[in-house]
């Protein structure tokens, strides 16, 4: 029943074409981007403020979270294989490596900042549309979607694979904590793990995702925010309209791109 | 001058302006003045460019807005100040950059000229000592001074304000019309203000358009309001008792 709930709501939106309608606004809101700044010196001044919001101000969630993670991975697996004679402990650090710059980094940290990034972004813009911030600037002559939403855009792409390769980092580190404080294996066995059997493309694929799920956050966010209508209750629809739809496009790109590069 | 002719706007099915045209003239204040809902801020912003009128023609002494392309748009914006009803400042940025942001964005000046014209702006509109708070730490009037110093700081030859006296007190109210009334003389800037605060349209409307249900019902001078046959501007100058009494003790009209 709740599929069929689900698909009726897709087929009246898709019927209704406001989900083609959705699609070219933000095709467009993306194409106005491309445009002559007013001032390099702003956009560029702006772009670095954004990489601090996003990179600097995401740090430490990540940080918890992706130690966490590896430690949760590290833990899981070691119960699940212990005993089997077949595989040995020392693949621990190769699984929980792999596990890591593979899905659980990019993946966890792309869901995780859709609802920090993403809500700050869509926030952030609402307020500025709903008190005509947007509108003086418009008024003084600014490409508003250019100089609001391209450094974020911008900013997304960029910082995204840093703060990933962070998570990935700091996610190894906690597989190994978590597995020789629970005596799974020695500090020796992970490490060794860790350096066996690595593929450099796993990295760059990890690179990849981490880009465009940046895109997608940062763009998706921006496009609800910027196009908020109304008051105060419309800021926090959009926040969460930002946040659902960033979180979706994030697992279906997720799927595409494994199925793409890793096949 | 601004010239306005036959400009209508409906959002979905509602018709907002039903076919509007006036002049504004440069060295004026003109005032736009009608009830809550009678299509005032729609007018405004499809003047300034924010909303695309449906049809009509709106011109900036001669130049059409409406068939301009998006270089010349951004170019006639740079002529434009406006002052928005909430004040629109950027939060993130103090009293004095939010000022400078359109020099920043918008002139080749260097940072030493940008910082005097900055600096000229706020002590013309009394606010030297405030450059380094936040809007948030400072009061409405103050607010509406910032916004005021911010649309002229790019020297511009129309200035827009959009209901500059709401939330203020009534003398607060009283100086920022000055404060407007005065700027638009000094620079012989085409000023529209947009309000419905009678002290305003008495004290600096050098022309008044009265706007119902997005027609233009009236327009003619501050001197000529007081007289008017029109019940629907009558009914609005005086809608509160006091100034009702007043008029009647003072004309003997019933």
């Amino acid at each position: 029943m709740r599929i069929l709930y689900y698909f009726s709501i897709f087929a009246h939106q898709f019927f209704n074409m406001r989900l083609f309608s959705e699609i070219g606004r933000f095709v467009l809101m993306i194409l106005s981007l491309f445009t002559k700044p007013e001032r390099f010196s702003m956009y560029w001044k702006e772009t670095m403020r954004q990489m601090v919001n996003i990179g600097i101000g995401s740090l430490i969630i990540v940080g918890i979270v992706s130690t966490f993670v590896g430690g949760v991975t590290a833990v899981q697996f070691s119960n699940q294989i212990m005993g089997l004679e077949l595989i040995p402990m020392w693949w621990l650090g190769y699984i929980v490596r792999d596990s890591m710059i593979l899905e659980l980094a990019p993946t966890i940290t792309g869901l995780l900042l859709a609802g920090k990034i993403g809500s700050n972004i869509s926030s952030e813009l609402g307020s500025m549309r709903i008190s005509e911030q947007i509108d003086a600037l418009e008024i003084m002559g600014v490409n508003t979607p250019a100089y609001l939403i391209g450094p974020k855009i911008i900013a997304g792409i960029f910082v995204m694979p840093i703060l990933v390769t962070i998570a990935v980092a700091l996610g190894i580190f906690g597989g190994g904590m978590a597995g020789v404080l629970g005596h799974y294996y020695s500090a020796q066995e992970y490490i060794r793990g860790n350096q066996d059997m690595f593929v450099p493309r796993f990295a760059y694929i990890m690179l990849f995702k981490a880009s465009v799920f940046g895109f997608i956050i940062s763009s998706v966010s921006a496009y609800y925010g910027y196009n908020v209508k109304g008051g105060a209750l419309a800021i926090g629809e959009a926040s969460t309209k930002s946040v659902v739809n960033s979180c979706i496009l994030i697992i279906i790109a997720n799927f595409i791109i494994a199925s793409l590069l890793l096949s | 001058m601004i010239e306005i002719i036959d400009v209508k706007k409906s959002f979905g099915q509602q018709e907002v302006l039903k076919g509007i045209s006036t002049i504004f003239e440069s060295g004026q204040c003109n005032l736009i003045i009608g009830r809550s809902g009678s299509g005032k801020t729609v007018f405004l912003k499809c003047i300034v460019g924010l909303y695309a009128p449906d049809s009509g023609s709106i011109g900036f002494d001669g130049r059409d807005v409406i068939g301009m392309d998006r270089k010349d748009r951004q170019n006639l914006r740079k002529e434009i100040g406006m002052l928005f009803q909430g004040n629109a400042l950027f939060d993130s940025m103090t009293v004095f950059e939010n000022v400078q942001f359109p020099l920043d964005m918008l002139s080749h000046m260097s940072l030493e000229e940008k910082r005097e014209r900055v600096a000229f702006c706020l002590k013309r509109v009394n606010l030297t000592g405030a450059e380094k708070k936040y809007p948030g730490e400072i009061s409405g009037g103050m607010m509406k001074r910032v916004g005021i110093a911010r649309a002229i700081v790019m020297n511009p030859k129309y200035l827009f304000c959009d209901e500059p006296n709401s939330g203020l007190d009534p003398k607060t109210a009283i100086l920022i019309d000055d404060l407007i009334k005065e700027i638009t003389i000094e620079y012989n800037m085409t000023t529209i203000v947009n309000t419905h605060d009678m002290n305003s349209v008495m004290g600096i409307g050098d022309k008044v358009v009265y706007l119902s249900n997005g027609l233009k019902s009236w327009e003619g001078s501050k001197n000529e309001i007081m007289h008017t046959e029109n019940e629907d501007l009558y009914d609005f100058i005086f809608a509160s008792d006091f100034l009702k009494g007043l008029q009647k003790a003072a004309t003997g009209r019933k």
